[in-house]
């Protein structure tokens, strides 16, 4: 006691909330609890079942039963016909859109930066965001009506000019392009968001002493703009290298058909399927398993990147 | 700024560029909004018209058996009175989980806050996959009820980042202070200071989850079996993706053709009937959206 009452002159401002900081602790507690004990059931127990992966499922014995097989399960995925074919759609749509569709809210947001006109702005701006909102399944079916083969929107378009109907949906040529082009339509304007607001942080006085050095608007977004907004740029790139195996596969799923099912397949509706469909259990753990390490690795990789050319990175 | 830009004059350049990207903008704008009038269009036309490409922009033969069509169809209240029955649990639970997640969060008193982000974190990155995710919820009992669309997705890690990070940034640790030496609790905290402080970034999480459980249907379409339980989107997935729009239909209509036409008329109309209250819902929200946007941007 008397030790405390020393010490306590010295700060009393910060003894006293460290002091109260202590003994009011534990009512955090409740708080976190049961935000704690979400993750452990339904983001931890799941990683527990990842062991699966190395088993044969045997329902009667249950996940910690069932008799261990070492890494078949990874040898029949390695040698199916069709690894290389899922590893290279997987690729394909995932490098497209990281390399198409994702500067386009970039430029999106750079170029709205320019409008001055508030109410323009804010209008256009909800109209960019409005697909977002629209869901999954209505999304394919929009696509759907556009784009099929006789009577679909665009084919009655091309008609009218005379060019034969394109099979945007029933052939595999066309499916990464229709994937992507239908995500820059549906994503660009909500994406763009972060950049704006990243945008609205920029430093006026930068943009003023380089007027009066006599750049042009161009030179100012390239000189200015750019830069100042590049933190931002590398985090949500870094972040969609790690979303890159994972793919919206809800969406794959609902565009997916046996026609055009050689360049739909991916890693993930994959494992959807022989999981969930053919009860494979153990050999879909081991694709989403797979599918997952692929994920950390480039995750890795990009901060790894972003951390040596840039000062950002995400961790 | 504005006043600067004013004061020095716009070179050609510059208004030859200004031009430019009006005219790309407005060249963006409209192919994001002509496919969205399209549909409505054609929700209000004859489907002979629509099908053979002669509706654009204005409807053309003009009627509204498509709409009745689908109203009067059970299943689609079915999906709507579900939809919204999890819309509001989910969005209900994820909100209190969220914030009493963020809450400790945010505090610097809080002794587990590092290690608590670490363990919260790792689950963005690393997750057992579809399977492992399936039998648990099937272990737990929840297969095949609505708790399965509510339970497994109760928590978003990035949105409780974001609210996380609003609290530090709004409520100045000098309140805590001050509310501390009057003797109160860290629950009381919560309470009186943290919640009536919050109304913004509640408002951002009642938007992202109720969009999210308005719009899912995977989780439904793993998890329940009965009809009587299917959200609004696993209906509209057998109308609009799996063509499967008899019983939408009625049973009255005999010839094929007329059969066909009614579908294709139903599927733009149940387009507009799913998504206008979303979409009417959003233009109102959006200051905050970009709020909420804006923080998890600069201090994600």
């Amino acid at each position: 006691m008397p030790v405390k009452a020393k010490s306590a002159p010295a700060s009393v401002h910060k003894s006293a909330r460290k002091k109260l900081g202590i003994r009011n602790n534990w009512d955090y507690l409740i708080f976190i609890i049961p935000v704690i004990l979400y993750f452990l059931i339904f983001c931890y127990g799941p990683m527990y079942g990842v062991q699966l992966a190395f088993k044969r499922f045997n329902p009667a014995l249950g996940i910690t039963s069932s008799p261990w097989i070492g890494t078949d399960n990874f040898e029949r995925l390695f040698g199916s016909f069709q690894f290389a074919r899922i590893l290279k759609n997987t690729l394909v749509i995932n490098l497209l859109k990281t390399f198409i569709s994702f500067p386009i809210p970039i430029i999106l947001a750079l170029m709205f930066n320019e409008i001055r006109r508030e109410r323009l702005k804010k209008t256009f701006q909800t109209i960019t965001y409005a697909p977002y909102f629209i869901s999954t399944v209505v999304f394919v079916g929009i696509i759907n009506l556009f784009l099929t083969g006789e009577n679909g929107y665009i084919n009655n378009v091309l008609e009218m000019f005379g060019i034969a109907p394109i099979p945007f949906l029933t052939s595999p040529d066309y499916f990464s392009g229709v994937y992507v082009g239908s995500d820059i339509w549906r994503n660009s304007g909500w994406n763009s968001i972060i950049f704006i607001a990243a945008l609205s942080g920029v430093d006026p006085q930068l943009h003023e002493s380089a007027q009066i050095d006599g750049a042009s608007r161009f030179k100012r977004i390239i000189h200015v703009n750019l830069p100042c907004i590049m933190p931002t740029i590398v985090i949500q790139f870094i972040l969609q290298m790690g979303k890159m195996m994972t793919l919206s596969y809800e969406r794959i799923l609902l565009m997916q058909n046996s026609l055009n099912i050689e360049a739909s397949e991916v890693i993930s509706t994959y494992a959807y399927k022989t999981g969930l469909i053919n009860m494979d259990y153990g050999f879909s753990t081991a694709v989403g398993l797979f599918n997952n390490v692929i994920n950390i690795v480039l995750l890795l990789a990009a901060n790894k990147i972003a951390k040596r050319y840039s000062s950002s990175s995400l961790f | 700024m504005e006043a600067a830009s004013q004061r020095i004059r716009e070179s050609q350049g510059d208004r030859v560029f200004l031009t430019i990207t009006y005219i790309l903008i407005g060249i963006l704008v409209l192919a994001i909004l002509y496919p969205l009038i399209y549909v409505v269009s054609a929700s209000l036309s004859d489907p002979k018209l629509v099908i053979s490409g002669k509706v654009g922009l204005i409807p053309k033969g003009f009627n509204l058996e498509a709409y009745q069509r689908v109203f009067m169809n059970h299943e689609i209240w079915i999906g709507y009175r579900n939809t919204i029955l999890y819309a509001v649990i989910g969005t209900a639970v994820n909100i209190a989980l969220t914030m009493m997640g963020a809450y400790p969060l945010s505090r610097r008193n809080f002794p587990w806050r590092r290690s608590c982000m670490v363990f919260f974190t790792i689950t963005m990155f690393f997750s057992g996959g579809i399977v492992p995710m399936y039998l648990l919820v099937r272990d737990l009992g929840l297969y095949n009820s609505m708790w399965a669309l509510i339970l497994p997705t109760a928590i978003n890690v990035y949105n409780m980042i974001v609210a996380r990070t609003f609290l530090e940034t709004t409520i100045d640790e000098q309140i805590y202070e001050s509310a501390y030496i009057d003797g109160c609790s860290n629950i009381r905290a919560f309470f009186s200071i943290v919640l009536p402080l919050s109304a913004p970034i509640m408002a951002v999480l009642v938007l992202f989850y109720a969009v999210y459980h308005w719009n899912s249907y995977f989780e439904a379409m793993i998890y329940l079996k009965d009809r009587t339980l299917y959200p609004l989107q696993l209906f509209l997935r057998e109308i609009l993706v799996m063509n499967q729009s008899d019983n939408v239909m009625m049973d009255s209509i005999e010839m094929d053709t007329s059969k066909f036409l009614v579908a294709e008329g139903v599927k733009y109309a149940v387009i507009i009937v799913s998504s206008v209250p979303i979409l009417m819902l959003y233009p109102f929200l959006q200051k905050y959206f970009v709020k909420g946007m804006m923080i998890g941007a600069l201090k994600g």
